[in-house]
Formats: structure tokens, sequence, C-alpha cells
């Protein structure tokens, strides 16, 4: 390869964070409040639910599978750790207990995936009805209330640690160990090379379904997790709660540039892809613009991302 | 030759990105004639058909059909020339029918309804398959339902029917069962009766010494050659390949005998293979022989855990090995390089260095953590004792020959230390350097005491290489033949059925 296509190869590897930078900019030219700390921890903080679902999405892409229950699973793991809260539970063990949920609920996507052999499209779009139809009947449609009054149980999603929002720590720390877990740990070469090719993979002796199981589990977690942060802030857990996040979670898995047919991609672009979506949102908020055109400017970077990333493979 | 050839080649040159892949190559092939293209990968085959063709478009030099010079710009432009190629890689779509592949962008219809007239293209179908002599092929089979040999009479078929006045074979019978080389072999006769043109780019000399007229050489890109099959003779076609005389075509091997390392028990999977019972010595290679669809490599896919045994035992150093997933394979020193290097054995868009840890993973970490300096010491020895040429350890997989990737794929077993190590096929589609190359691997590793078992369907090679030969028919033991036993004649006949 000559320079030339050298240095094109590690633009495009770049791409997205030229554009969050490009967006960043052209937004604090527009608008005055944009630069200001309040809104950018703000924005921080709204994105790190995404982010969380998005950061396990990025694994379960990675092995060439996609995951359409974090939604639900969402709704389904932060109602019943509702539950055991107004139960009078301790709150730090029913949101340990809660996060268990969310590993037992993502391993059943895992098994019926690698067991049953169903495609993950299918098994998750199924397991993404019943999650959230196990949600309305536990509530019975109604948001479940009066959780704690613990102040390490606000502290999920309303706390601060030297100023910054504490779900904004949350994210980065979870991003640093998945970082790891995927550059360092022999677990993330298995999810590269499952998503690379499984046949091989079985071959050279991995487990894929057990990598498989666990990166459904990862990402069921995240979204419990996810999950309560939202229901710490709002100091209940709602049955609706995570409607179309799969969409927000996959979307900026797929603009930080990670390939949907598995085997390539970084966590770190999904933390971009996340902070465009963030970006995106928030700029156009501030700059008054109606949240109808906000969806279209989001489909169309999308688009423009991934049209990207296949000129910058061909 | 008196007349004009059908197609002529001259003086073509060819750079990407400012890479020289074709030096000033001439190349020419007469009507009737059957001329074979060689040299080693990446000499330059696949781009001068690709220029031929009109997929890629030469840089300098002359391309001429029937004397006339001619700029194709697409494909389409020399297919409507008569000049139709049989890749590789076959372009049968395997959910459709025979006929229905055959008529591929092609369908006819009823005047211009739209509407297919199924009927004729049945007809015309089975006459295409008749004029081959095929009559095995039903015109309502599932393509994805033959064999892979009668999957290329289709696309031959294909080609014949379209009054191809030259067609490209590339590897036509990497895939196929002697019997389907034969009958390949009188198809192509006939095409050179009817006064059709073959280029045959093939790395079996039997083969080209077979069937072919002339033969041309490239290497590195240059011209070497052009020489009549009668006038040279397999050493002059390997040095004019290689540029310098490779010696013995297979290593001396010097196995004395050893201990029974390795031993299989009447294993059995139902409706494949039955009763399999052999055993392996330290240091011994033991080939394996058989026609294709025997069962050869299902009873390998078994032995590694990649498929359940339903029955029978597998020891290693007189110990029961439970293997129930290739994982328990390797813990015990196991490793098998598959048959199938692009869909089983390599990842093919990752680097040369992430799939040589790929099965060394337990000894370049501790606690699940990777170090980084052991990986890159693992892989910089393993590429170093293979000798494998790529720009370094990042480079990806697929850009690599297949010399170079079947060491890869082997460099990453030898990671392991095994003590049997499986070999399907390691040979094919390997140039005839490289696979020099592998056998004295083999013969290394069999030095330091580690069993070898190889299937291979390379008659020559199994019996060059191999120290004891097991022959499997329709998936049992035909026989085990002692090295000095053996014979092309015996083999084949217990690999058919016979006594």
């Amino acid at each position: 390869m000559n320079w030339k296509a050298n240095l094109f190869k590690d633009f495009s590897k770049l791409g997205p964070l030229i554009g969050l930078i490009i967006m960043v900019i052209f937004l604090g030219f527009m608008s005055d409040a944009f630069f200001t700390l309040d809104n950018i921890l703000n924005l921080l903080r709204q994105i790190s639910v995404n982010a969380l679902i998005a950061f396990g999405m990025t694994f379960v892409i990675l092995t060439a599978g996609i995951d359409l229950s974090v939604g639900s699973l969402l709704a389904l793991g932060s109602a019943l750790t509702a539950g055991l809260l107004t139960s009078g539970m301790d709150p730090m063990l029913a949101v340990l207990l809660g996060l268990l949920i969310g590993l037992g609920l993502g391993a059943i996507n895992g098994l019926i995936i690698t067991k049953g052999k169903v495609a993950p499209f299918i098994a998750t779009l199924a397991t993404m009805t019943v999650y959230r139809g196990a949600t309305l009947v536990y509530t019975d449609g109604m948001p479940v209330t009066g959780l704690s009054d613990s102040f390490a149980f606000e502290m999920i999603g309303g706390g601060y640690v030297f100023g910054i929002p504490f779900p904004v720590i949350l994210m980065l720390a979870v991003f640093l160990i998945l970082f790891f877990v995927l550059k360092k740990t022999v677990f993330g070469r298995q999810v590269y090379a499952v998503g690379g090719n499984e046949e091989v993979s079985v071959l050279s002796g991995i487990k894929a379904d057990r990598v498989k199981i666990w990166v459904y589990s990862l990402t069921g977690m995240l979204s419990v997790l996810a999950g309560l942060i939202l229901t710490s802030r709002l100091n209940s857990a709602q049955p609706t709660a995570g409607e179309m996040f799969e969409l927000d979670a996959i979307a900026a898995v797929v603009i930080g540039g990670t390939s949907l047919m598995g085997g390539r991609g970084r966590i770190t672009g999904t933390l971009i892809g996340a902070l465009i979506i963030g970006v995106i949102d928030n700029g156009l908020n501030l700059m008054n613009v109606s949240s109808f055109y906000q969806q279209i400017v989001k489909g169309g970077v999308i688009l423009l991302a991934v049209l990207l990333d296949r000129k910058s493979n061909k | 030759m008196p007349n004009t050839p059908f197609a002529e080649m001259q003086g073509i040159s060819k750079s990407f990105s400012g890479n020289q892949v074709l030096k000033s190559v001439n190349f020419s092939v007469d009507k009737g004639e059957v001329h074979a293209l060689v040299g080693e990968n990446g000499a330059g085959k696949s781009t001068l058909i690709k220029i031929l063709t009109g997929i890629h478009k030469r840089d300098e030099g002359a391309v001429r059909i029937n004397g006339k010079e001619v700029h194709f710009s697409h494909p389409k432009e020399a297919e409507q020339q008569g000049i139709m190629v049989i890749h590789q890689e076959l372009n049968i779509i395997p959910h459709l029918t025979v006929t229905e592949n055959m008529f591929l962008g092609k369908n006819i219809a009823y005047g211009k309804t739209g509407i297919l007239n199924t009927k004729e293209m049945r007809k015309q179908c089975k006459a295409n398959l008749e004029r081959l002599g095929v009559s095995t092929i039903d015109p309502d089979d599932i393509a994805g339902d033959l064999s892979v040999g009668k999957q290329q009479m289709i696309e031959i078929a294909r080609a014949v029917s379209t009054n191809a006045e030259l067609i490209v074979m590339d590897e036509p019978t990497a895939a196929l069962t002697d019997r389907e080389i034969d009958s390949l072999f009188e198809v192509i006769q006939s095409l050179r009766k009817n006064g059709v043109a073959v280029i045959y780019i093939s790395h079996r000399m039997e083969e080209i010494f077979r069937i072919c007229d002339r033969i041309t050489v490239l290497r590195d890109g240059e011209y070497i050659g052009t020489k009549n099959v009668t006038d040279v003779d397999f050493d002059g076609i390997v040095k004019m390949m290689v540029g310098r005389e490779l010696g013995e075509r297979f290593p001396e091997r010097d196995y004395t005998g050893g201990d029974v390392i390795f031993e299989v028990k009447s294993l059995a999977r139902k409706g494949l293979f039955d009763d399999i019972s052999f055993s392996v010595k330290e240091g011994e290679i033991l080939g394996v022989a058989g026609l294709m669809g025997a069962g050869r490599s299902e009873i390998m896919e078994t032995i590694f855990g990649y498929t359940h045994k339903q029955n029978g035992s597998i020891h290693l150093n007189g110990k029961e090995l439970p293997i129930k997933h290739p994982s328990d394979a390797i813990k015990a020193g196991i490793g098998f390089i598959t048959e199938d290097r692009k869909s089983k054995g390599l990842l093919t868009d990752f680097s040369i260095g992430d799939n040589i840890s790929l099965t060394n993973m337990k000894s370049v970490s501790s606690n699940g953590i990777i170090s980084a300096n052991k990986e890159h010491r693992l892989i910089a020895e393993l590429m170093d004792r293979l000798k494998v040429k790529a720009t370094g350890a990042t480079q990806e997989a697929k850009a690599l020959s297949g010399g170079n990737q079947q060491k890869v794929v082997i460099a990453k077993w030898l990671g392991i230390e095994p003590k049997l190590l499986i070999l399907d096929e390691p040979t094919r589609g390997v140039d005839v350097g490289a696979k020099k190359e592998i056998y004295n691997i083999m013969n290394e590793l069999t030095k330091n005491g580690v069993a070898i078992i190889m299937v291979s369907s390379d008659l020559p090679e199994v019996l060059g290489v191999s120290d004891r030969i097991m022959v499997i028919y329709e998936g049992r033991i035909a026989n085990i033949f002692d090295r000095d036993q053996a014979d092309q004649e015996n083999i084949m006949t217990a690999a058919a059925g016979g006594e």
C-alpha cells in the first residue's frame, strides 16, 4: 500500500471523530449555550444511557449478531429492581440483583441463539416482545413508584462526584473496562474471531457458543444498568421505558464504524457514535429545531456514516 | 502456426498503485488449442486473464482477437467475442435448479412478454449437457445438491452453450474426483476438435502434460517462455517457474519406526463412515487416500471434535481422549489443518498475527490477559520458522498467496507444539516451491517425533510423502499399505472399491 492509501485509511478510521469535532465547532458558533460547562455535562449525562447499551451492543455486533431486546430488557430489569426496592430490600443488594437479572435475561437471548440456533434478529425480536409483555404484566401497566430514599440509589442517576454527574463516571468506567477487555484479553480476541468467521474460530478451539452467550449476557446487564440510571433519576420505573432504545444503540455502533457483518470495529467508535447522536439532539434543541426535523438529521447522519465507511473499505 | 491465433496478447504491462505485476508479457492461443498458463501464485496469471477479459485495463501492449485489436472495458464485451471464463470459485446459485443456473441472465421468454419459456430452456439445458456427454445431471436437480464436479459441468455446459470460441479454465480440477477429471478431459478434447481455444490454468503438472498442447510460463509478472508440451518435462517447467533447480520433488524420508502414539478404535458416524480403526506412530506420516466424498475429511473432523462421533474411541499415548469440542483436541496436543483454507482455516480479513495467535491464546496470556510481548515474540518466531513471505505480522491474510496463507495456517498450529498434526489437502492451490517447503516442514516435525496424518487427493503426493497409506472407500477403510507395497494402481483400485 502506498502512503496515499495509508493516509486515507487512517483518516477513514478517524472519520467519526472528525465528524464529531466539526459538529461541535459548528454548534459552538450557532449557539452560545452550547459551550457552557452545564450544557456539556448535561449532554454527557444524556448520552450515558444510550452509550452503556451501545457498549454492549458493540460486543454483540462484533460477533455478527444483533440485540433488539435491549429496550424491553431494560424496562423489565428496571421494573423488577424497583419491585425489590419497594419491598424494602437493601438498595445496594437490589441493584446487584437487578444487574444479575439483566445478565440472566441476556443469557436467555444467548441460549436461544446458540442452543436453539435461531438467528439473532429473530430471537431478540421475539424476546423484545416477551420482555415488554412481561414488564406490563408485572407492573400492571403502571409506573412502579415509592422506591427508596436511599442516598446511594439516588446517586446512581442524580449524583455528582467532583462536579461530574455520576452516570457520566459510570459510563467512562464501563468504557475503560470494556476497552481493555476488547484490546487485551483472550475473551476480546475471541469476540472478534467469532464475528470474523465462526467456523474458523471453532476449529481453532474457541467455544463460540459460550462467547456469544456471554456477549448477550453482558448486553443484558449493561441495559439494566442504563435502566437503573433512568429509574434513579425519575425515582420510578416506567413500564414503557426504553422503547426504541435499540435503534439509538445500534445507530451509535454503526456510526462508530463497527461492521454489522461482525469481526471489525472498535468500542472507541461507539463512544464517538453515541456522542454524535447526543450532540445532534442537544444542538438541534438549543437551536430550537423541531424534533420532527431532528429525526431527519439523525437518519441522514447514520446513512452518511455508513456510506463513508463503505467507501473506505473498498 | 500458419494462421492467425484466436487471441493474441503482446507486450502486456500492468501496474497497480506503483506495483508492477506484469512486465511485457506475450501470450497467444490458437483455435483448437489447449494452452496451459502456469506460474507460482502471484506470478500474474489471473491479472493477465483479467486483462484479456476486460476486467482490468492494460497499461501497455496490445490484445488482438482474430487479428483485430480490441479494447474491452467490461467482461460482457469479451463475452460477445466468444471469450468465457470458468472461475475457480463457481458461479452457481445453490438453491436454483440446473436449468435456472444455466440460463442465468439470459433467460428465454415467449417473445417479449417476460414470461419464461421453461420448456424450451429445459430442452436446451438437456441438450447442452448431452453435448458434453453428461447424462447423470437432471435439468431439474437443485444445483446445490450436486457434487462440485457436476456443478463444474454445469458451468462448462453454460460456457459451451454460448458458442464460446475461447474458454478460460482456472484450476478446473481442484475439486474434482479422478473420474470427473476424466470426463472433463473428454469434454476438453471435444471442444478442441470443434476448434474452441482453451486456456488452462493449473498447478497440477500431470494434467498439463496430459491435456495441453503448449505451455506458457510466467514468473514474477515476467514472460519466461512458451514451449510445446512434447519439448519439455516436469523438471524443465518447474525450473522455468521457480527460476532455479528445485531438486527432488519430495524430500527424502528416513523414518525408521516408533511407538504407536495415536489410535482410533471403531469410530463411526451414521451415514458417513463406520468401523474406522487405525493407529499412527511417533514420527510417522500416515497418508490417507480415497475419492472425493469417501468420508476422509469427515473422519478427521470427528477425530478433532468438530462433529460428534456416534461410536468408537480415540487414544493418545495410550489414554482415551474424551473429545467433545476442538478445544479438547487442542488441549491434548492435536492440530488440524483443514481442507478449505478460506472458509475453515483462516480469518481472511484478519492479520497474519491475529491468525497465528488464535490457537495460542493459552501460551501468550495469563489469567485471560494477553501479554503483547509474548504474543509478538511467538508470532515473529513462527513466521520466521515457516518463512512466511509478507510485509509484516499486521498484513491481512487475504492479501497473501495461497502458499503463504497455508504457511500461516501451519504456523498457527505449530505454536501449540502438537503431538499429532492432521493435514487435510495441505498443498491444494499451493505452488510448486511452497509445496516443497511444506513437505520439508512435515519432515522436520516428524524428526522431532510428531505424528502426522495427511489426507490428500494428489496421488503422487501421497506416495511421495507417506510412510503408510490408508485408503478410504465409502466411509470404510479399504486397505492400509506400507510404503513399499503401495503404488498408484493398487491405491486407485482400493479407492474405487476394487479388490
